[in-house]
């Protein structure tokens, strides 16, 4: 099968590769890169949990083709803190136990940034529906509603990614 | 028990740093060498017969490797699939009997030869050196097919003359539990109550984030084969494989990595962990197969489905003094978890005491996917049914629905009692939670809200649910806890658990019990190279049966510890306290070891007279009996007429399982459950056409619940401790999708009461309400 070129830039490193034209992002993250903390609930792009920042705004990665993604900036919670540090969205799904199974965890994660990027200081109603593009089976969503409001406070309070250490504090 | 710093506390989870940071390990995120991947061909056809199968198109694809039919499985695996083990439908008619009424279990085949029996059973299974190529291959495996007549209808498949699934088995019957006690046609003769009614509890999706996953690899150092399974009962799965390869037990080793979710669908292996495991071992080559979503809905086991029909008899208190029950289970194509029709039997009665009931629970075969375990198990079903009746009797009889509840539970001082169906109830005060709930919510001033805005037009429905719960399956769990030589403490454990949180939970226990570093345990689970035999996490079991294993070698170990402790200290074992993480001297707080002393004397040639060396215990933990949680929930719903929409305005559960160890795991594990359970009052079911077609097979149409669909949750608890285990807790897994279902379709009901609705088929949709607003109105 014939490829193509994509030159993507994942977690600030950027990387050209020879790819099938079907190749998903997703499978470009998982598969060539190695980078498996993106995962893939279903495939009619409905559960979220591959969910990544495209040019620092959330994309589904199983709905952009690799081509697609050529030339763009791809962020995954691999390289969303520096090694060894928790953002504090990361800090705050902890805190507020947003996760159990954690499969759906780093998609959630994902969105939550983008959705504080545009609206620093949602309301509960807007976290619920921002998050419709993120299936959860585990919790419910309440402490993930949970997770993302104690994200916005750490937020505006200039909290910065910590070391996990830290911010383990037991 | 020893004074807790841990136990009790919310603690964060020592689970999620690699699950937040995306570093753990799913099944699919495992890199192996030399990885062929497999692709499953599935049958098209809801019942037909497999007249031949030609594979030299697929094999001529670009990249595959091989393609294996159900005859070359039989020629590699030497077990029938599933393997019920002996006494595992203990309570049913089944294979010893000889008499007519003996129901047969039949035998499959992960890949049947000759017929298939629901749309998307595997008929053969591509190899390739990638996923895309054995995907891509599997539309090249030509298959011939003899189409026969299908049934879907579990009604028309027991039927004389009805399609059969199974030549010995006679009209389609799987399973058949039974009760009569008293005097049922008298009673409803005698009530001042009476009515009939049929319920629907809708066939439902577990769906867990991740589905099934299997990959599978010789391995030369157990001269067997390594597989990793997203399983929730890996020594089960293990010791099927080892069966059907005729390995010896130790030769096989089934890992569970981390697992995303499971909610019942994942116990067990399926036909794809004998494929995978079956050509792993012929090719000597490490497969991989991972289930897709659209996979996930035909072919990984469905839950609840019943059909429900009643006569129920009550006095003019609302006292129910005669139930009458047929129910029919659709068990789907295969015998998967025929012991669901137990499970809704033996909670016939729930929390109520019964003197007159003829109850029985019927399971039939039908050309659909397998009806397995889904959260609760045959249970919620039994409430679902229980708490409809309830408010059905309120509503006949012109009574509160708390009062009618009231009147019927089985009162505190009779536990521990003896249900109809056998089983012994431990502890109960239903009342208690009962009064809680209706303190929380303000149940008084919110019917009078209630009564207020039907006034403006605005249509407010509550819905109170009681129920009780079977929960804490034996027949055992086990549990190994060693201390290092460095005095940190290693658990391994028989259960599995994918979310429930026990790695924090043991350690919160280990942290108190022995004085444990909690940072430093590290909990074990799901791999069987490591753990003792174990039965997995399922049933609301991970604390009640693997903590109660745990608290035995915790013990063991904390007696070793002292008597080391005591040497070292040059005191008597019996005035050895363990307080805050030190063994010291009764009285001398000053004179104190830590584990880590204990654990280097442990483990030196300078040891007192008969204590050997070592500290670790390896301990099983035998079920005397099960437990019983319970509770009561109570939703506040608002009907819109014109829509038919259903918004949750309030939700309150108090639940009671006994003694909390881990307050925001329990916390996690309720919220979740009534995510479930109101999904399934409100919006989840699985569809067949007439065909046996799954119309419902992606999550497009199936209507897994999301975030805007619920509100805050308010969940509460009382707290009525067991006998039966040492921490005093019951299980928490199940208990919320058991209450929340009848709390939520019974508040949407209540909504719909001025239309003189008293009962719905849920889930209770938009279009289902706003259709029967209509009707009614017309």
């Amino acid at each position: 099968m014939s490829t193509v070129s994509v030159t993507i830039t994942v977690n600030g490193k950027t990387q050209t590769a020879e790819v099938e034209p079907r190749t998903l992002l997703v499978q470009y993250l998982r598969d060539n890169l190695g980078l498996t903390g993106t995962h893939t609930g279903c495939d009619t792009s409905q559960c979220g949990a591959c969910t990544v920042l495209v040019d620092g705004v959330s994309a589904k990665s199983c709905t952009v083709l690799a081509v697609q993604a050529d030339g763009s900036s791809v962020t995954t919670i691999e390289g969303f803190a520096p090694f060894g540090t928790l953002h504090p969205i990361q800090q705050a799904f902890w805190e507020e136990h947003g996760l159990q199974c954690g499969y759906c965890t780093p998609g959630m994660i994902m969105t939550t940034a983008s959705l504080l990027a545009r609206n620093p200081d949602p309301t509960e109603e807007e976290i619920r529906h921002e998050l419709h593009g993120n299936l959860c089976r585990c919790t419910g969503y309440h402490t993930i509603v949970n997770a993302v409001r104690k994200s916005a406070e750490l937020l505006a309070s200039g909290a910065e990614p910590a070391p996990i250490d830290q911010v383990a504090g037991n | 028990m020893v004074l807790s710093r841990y136990v009790g506390a919310s603690v964060k989870r020592k689970e999620d740093p690699r699950l937040i940071t995306g570093s753990s390990t799913y099944v699919d995120d495992l890199k192996i060498p030399g990885l062929a991947h497999v692709a499953i061909v599935r049958s098209p056809y809801a019942h037909a017969d497999i007249t031949g199968i030609d594979k030299s198109a697929a094999l001529a694809q670009p990249g595959v490797l091989a393609v294996y039919t159900g005859e070359d499985l039989a020629k590699i695996l030497k077990n029938d699939y599933p393997i019920i083990p002996e006494g595992d439908t203990g309570h049913s008619h089944y294979k010893d009997r000889d008499d007519e009424d003996a129901i047969v279990v039949p035998k499959n085949r992960p890949i049947e030869t000759r017929r298939v029996r629901y749309v998307g059973e595997p008929v053969a299974a591509v190899v390739a050196e990638t996923s895309a190529a054995a995907n891509d291959a599997t539309a090249y495996v030509e298959v011939s097919y003899k189409e026969l007549d299908a049934v879907i209808d579990p009604y028309e498949a027991r039927e004389d003359g009805a399609p059969q699934l199974y030549d010995k088995v006679k009209n389609n019957i799987s399973v058949r539990e039974e009760t009569v006690h008293g005097d049922v046609a008298s009673a409803l003769n005698d009530a001042a109550i009476r009515f009939e009614v049929k319920i629907r509890s809708p066939r439902c999706h577990p769906a867990p984030m991740e589905g099934r996953a299997i990959l599978a690899q010789p391995d030369p150092i157990l001269r067997g084969l390594t597989f990793w399974s997203s399983t929730q009962a890996p020594h089960w799965n293990r010791n099927e494989i080892a069966a059907s390869l005729g390995l010896s037990q130790t030769q096989v080793r089934c890992i569970a990595p981390e697992v995303g979710g499971g909610f019942g669908c994942k116990i067990g292996g399926y036909p794809e962990d004998f494929i995978v495991c079956a050509i792993a071992w012929d090719m000597k080559r490490p497969v991989k197969w991972i289930e897709s979503r659209s996979e996930n809905f035909l072919a990984t086991n469905h839950g609840r489905n019943q059909w429900a029909e009643f006569e129920v008899g009550a006095d003019a208190n609302g006292r129910m003094t005669a139930l009458k029950a047929r129910i029919l289970l659709d068990s789907g194509a295969y015998p998967k978890a025929l012991d669901l029709a137990w499970a809704t039997w033996v909670m016939s009665a729930g929390p109520y005491l019964v003197d007159n009931l003829d109850y029985v629970v019927e399971g039939v075969y039908t050309n659909t996917m397998a009806n397995g375990a889904y959260r609760g198990a045959g249970r919620p079903e039994a409430a679902f049914y229980l708490e409809r009746l309830m408010d059905l009797i309120a509503d006949k009889g012109g009574l509160d629905p708390t009062e009618v509840r009231r009147v019927n539970f089985i009162p505190p001082e009779q536990f521990p009692f003896e249900t109809l169906t056998g089983e012994v109830y431990d502890t109960g005060e239903y009342a208690k939670a009962l009064d809680h709930a209706m303190e929380v919510i303000d149940y008084k001033t919110l019917r009078q809200e209630q009564a207020r805005l039907r006034e403006e037009g605005r249509y407010l429905g509550i819905g109170v649910a009681s129920y009780v719960e079977i929960c804490g399956f034996g027949p055992y769990e086990s549990s190994t806890v060693r201390v290092e030589p460095s005095g940190q403490v290693s658990i391994f454990t028989g259960i599995s658990p994918h979310g429930q949180g026990q790695e924090t939970t043991f350690s919160q226990m280990a942290a108190d019990y022995i004085g444990a570093d909690f940072e430093a345990v590290v909990v074990h689970h799901g791999d069987t190279a490591t753990t003792p035999q174990g039965n997995g996490t399922m049933g609301s079991r991970g604390l009640a049966v693997g903590g109660a294993a745990l608290m035995m070698s915790l013990d063991k170990i904390r007696e070793k510890a002292s008597r080391i402790a005591a040497y070292i200290l040059e005191a008597s074992a019996e005035d050895i306290e363990l307080v805050d993480g030190r063994y010291q001297v009764k009285g001398v707080p000053g004179r104190g070891v830590t584990l880590q002393d204990i654990a280097d004397k442990a483990y030196s040639d300078d040891l007192p007279e008969g204590v050997d060396p070592g500290l670790d215990t390896t301990d099983f933990f035998r079920v005397p009996e099960e437990t019983f949680p319970f509770g009561t929930h109570i939703a506040v719903v608002e009907v819109s007429p014109d829509t038919g929409e259903t918004t949750i305005v309030r939700y309150v559960s108090v639940d009671d399982c006994g003694n909390i160890i881990s307050p925001n795991l329990v916390t996690g594990q309720v919220h979740g459950g009534l995510a479930q359970g109101i999904g399934q009052a409100l919006w989840e079911e699985l569809h067949y056409d007439n065909n046996g077609e799954l119309i419902t097979a992606t999550l497009t149409d199936y209507a897994l619940p999301k975030a805007g669909f619920f509100p805050e949750f308010e969940s509460h608890h009382t707290t009525t401790t067991t006998y039966l285990n040492p921490m005093g807790a019951k299980g928490i897994g199940e208990a919320a999708t058991i209450g929340s279902t009848p709390a939520t379709a019974n508040a949407v009901l209540d909504a719909l009461e001025p239309w003189g609705i008293h009962h719905l088929d849920t889930p209770l949709t938009p279009e289902k309400v706003w259709r029967a607003i209509s009707e009614a109105s017309a």
